[in-house]
């Protein structure tokens, strides 16, 4: 009987000892923790990400209610995230516009030369392990789908040897741009067109051996922008999304077609025959001008005699 | 010295939690899939098992064994690993907020981890004193940490080469080669110390 009494009595002294220890622990050790940081980390989509370059939701929730992150800091949650916390903190969002990951490489199976075939793990980290993968473009897309692997949300998929961003589920979290071992995947305005599709800073001719459609660096893009969005660096034209205002001038001049829209074939075609319209025109205005100095030259000779 | 030195051995390699006794699997498995997050478990780990080994040696000693409660040892032991792990959060976030980044995520996942109560059951079974309790404590977290920073190491590998049948990704993948593991520890079995 005395056993019984003693278990309970020493099993309640216990907890209610450590009850009360740990009751006055939570008093001394007390952190204060900004109430804003947890509502504004229930306005966040909770998958802690990272791609707003945060270790998760809890760290941009901090860095925002500290000031150090824009409240619309999380590409996922995008302005519907944005607005709630604007609403939570009282402060007016700036408006972001959406980005979405690219692939900067058109090297498709058809377009790309292989220099050699690669049967090992099918992984463009391990193709690189061997001699800097198999394509004759050291900068190519080798399509064994590392980003593929690495995006949490099914936006990107290799398509024909080349890895393809599908806009409407890509939420920019960047992990594809982490994952990607030649560094050619970037974040671009999902708005703006005009986007480089090569990545190779090679020379034109090593380019025009390994890939038809591959940037020869003429820099003919460069000149034609107006705007001086467009910027020649290491044989690879460089987009300033700031300036650019997305005239797709630049498209149209470029000799590859390699700066989208205009790298379809169907665009391709579209293109030349706008070209050959347009040449047409020049021609009609230039023999209309001529005959009009004629016609004006044949009226005033009477009037000179 | 030489008792120390064996129980640490024992502890790592020959008696290792996961490998042969099979204690702490949860973390094991849900904890290992990048190794530097399998460090930062391990090491947090280490630090309750060294810890919860001597206060509940204390508690043994001086409160349990005089009042003849020693089958209230699970019970008793549960409690205090609990308190001990809120409170430690708790300091921890107040006094060493750098160290509190570090492990702060895994503390909550070990209050109930079964190896922290199984380090503590067998200090009082192998009738340990102060000193080697601790030892055993730290060391059996050691071993733990070996053992899923390994398996972490396996896992990534795992994870970046599609070689894998598709009805063997991920889990199940996970789980046959931790029974390869565990066997290839068995090979610490036949190791003889003094």
């Amino acid at each position: 009987m005395m056993s019984i009494v003693y278990a309970v009595l020493v099993l309640g002294v216990m907890g209610l000892l450590f009850g009360l220890i740990l009751a006055f622990a939570s008093k001394i050790f007390a952190v204060e923790v900004d109430a804003r940081i947890p509502a504004v980390q229930e306005c966040l989509p909770g998958a802690n990400c990272g791609g707003c370059g945060y270790a998760g939701c809890n760290g941009l929730a901090t860095a925002i209610v500290e000031g150090k992150a824009p409240v619309n800091g999380c590409p996922v949650g995008g302005a519907a995230a944005a607005e709630k916390i604007a609403a939570v903190l009282g402060v007016e969002v700036t408006e972001s516009e959406k980005m979405i990951a690219h692939v900067h490489c058109s090297g498709t199976c058809e377009n790309a030369k292989n220099r050699a075939q690669y049967e090992g793990i099918q992984d463009c980290l391990g193709a690189i392990r061997v001699a800097n993968g198999y394509k004759e473009c050291a900068f190519a897309c080798l399509g064994l789908g590392t980003c593929e692997k690495a995006c949490p949300f099914g936006a990107i998929h290799v398509v024909d040897g080349v890895a393809k961003v599908d806009a409407s589920k890509c939420t920019a979290c960047s992990k594809c741009i982490a994952a990607c071992p030649k560094h050619i995947i970037s974040l671009v305005p999902e708005k703006n067109a005009v986007r480089v599709d090569c990545s190779s800073k090679a020379k034109g001719k090593e380019v025009m051996d390994a890939c038809s459609v591959g940037c020869i660096g003429c820099g003919l893009c460069e000149k034609t922008c107006k705007l001086d969005a467009i910027h020649m660096e290491g044989n690879i034209p460089v987009i300033d999304y700031d300036k650019c205002k997305g005239c797709q001038m630049c498209a149209k001049a470029c000799p590859r077609h390699i700066i989208e829209p205009w790298n379809t074939p169907e665009k391709v075609k579209e293109l030349q025959e706008l070209k050959a319209k347009q040449a047409a025109a020049k021609k009609a205005a230039m023999e209309k001008a001529a005959a009009a100095k004629k016609a004006q030259e044949a009226a005033s000779a009477p009037a000179d005699k | 010295m030489t008792s120390i030195l064996s129980i640490s051995l024992s502890a790592i390699l020959i008696n290792n939690f996961i490998m042969s006794q099979f204690l702490g699997c949860c973390p094991f498995f849900g904890v290992s899939k990048k190794v530097d997050t399998a460090v930062g478990m391990g090491m947090a780990v280490t630090f309750v098992m060294g810890l919860a080994s001597a206060v509940t040696w204390l508690i043994n000693t001086f409160v349990l064994v005089p009042l003849g409660l020693n089958y209230m040892q699970t019970v008793a032991f549960i409690l205090v690993i609990a308190t001990l792990v809120q409170f430690v959060e708790m300091f921890l976030m107040k006094s060493m907020p750098s160290l509190y980044q570090a492990l702060g995520i895994f503390l909550p996942l070990i209050t109930t981890n079964c190896a922290v109560l199984g380090v503590a059951l067998q200090n009082v079974q192998n009738s340990y004193n102060f000193l080697e309790s601790i030892v055993y404590g730290i060391t059996g977290g050691l071993g733990f940490t070996l053992a899923i920073v390994l398996f972490a190491s396996i896992r990534e590998r795992l994870d970046a080469s599609a070689e894998c049948p598709k009805c063997f990704e991920g889990f199940p993948i996970a789980l046959i080669s931790a029974s390869l593991m565990a066997m290839a520890f068995l090979g610490f079995s036949g190791m003889k110390i003094w």
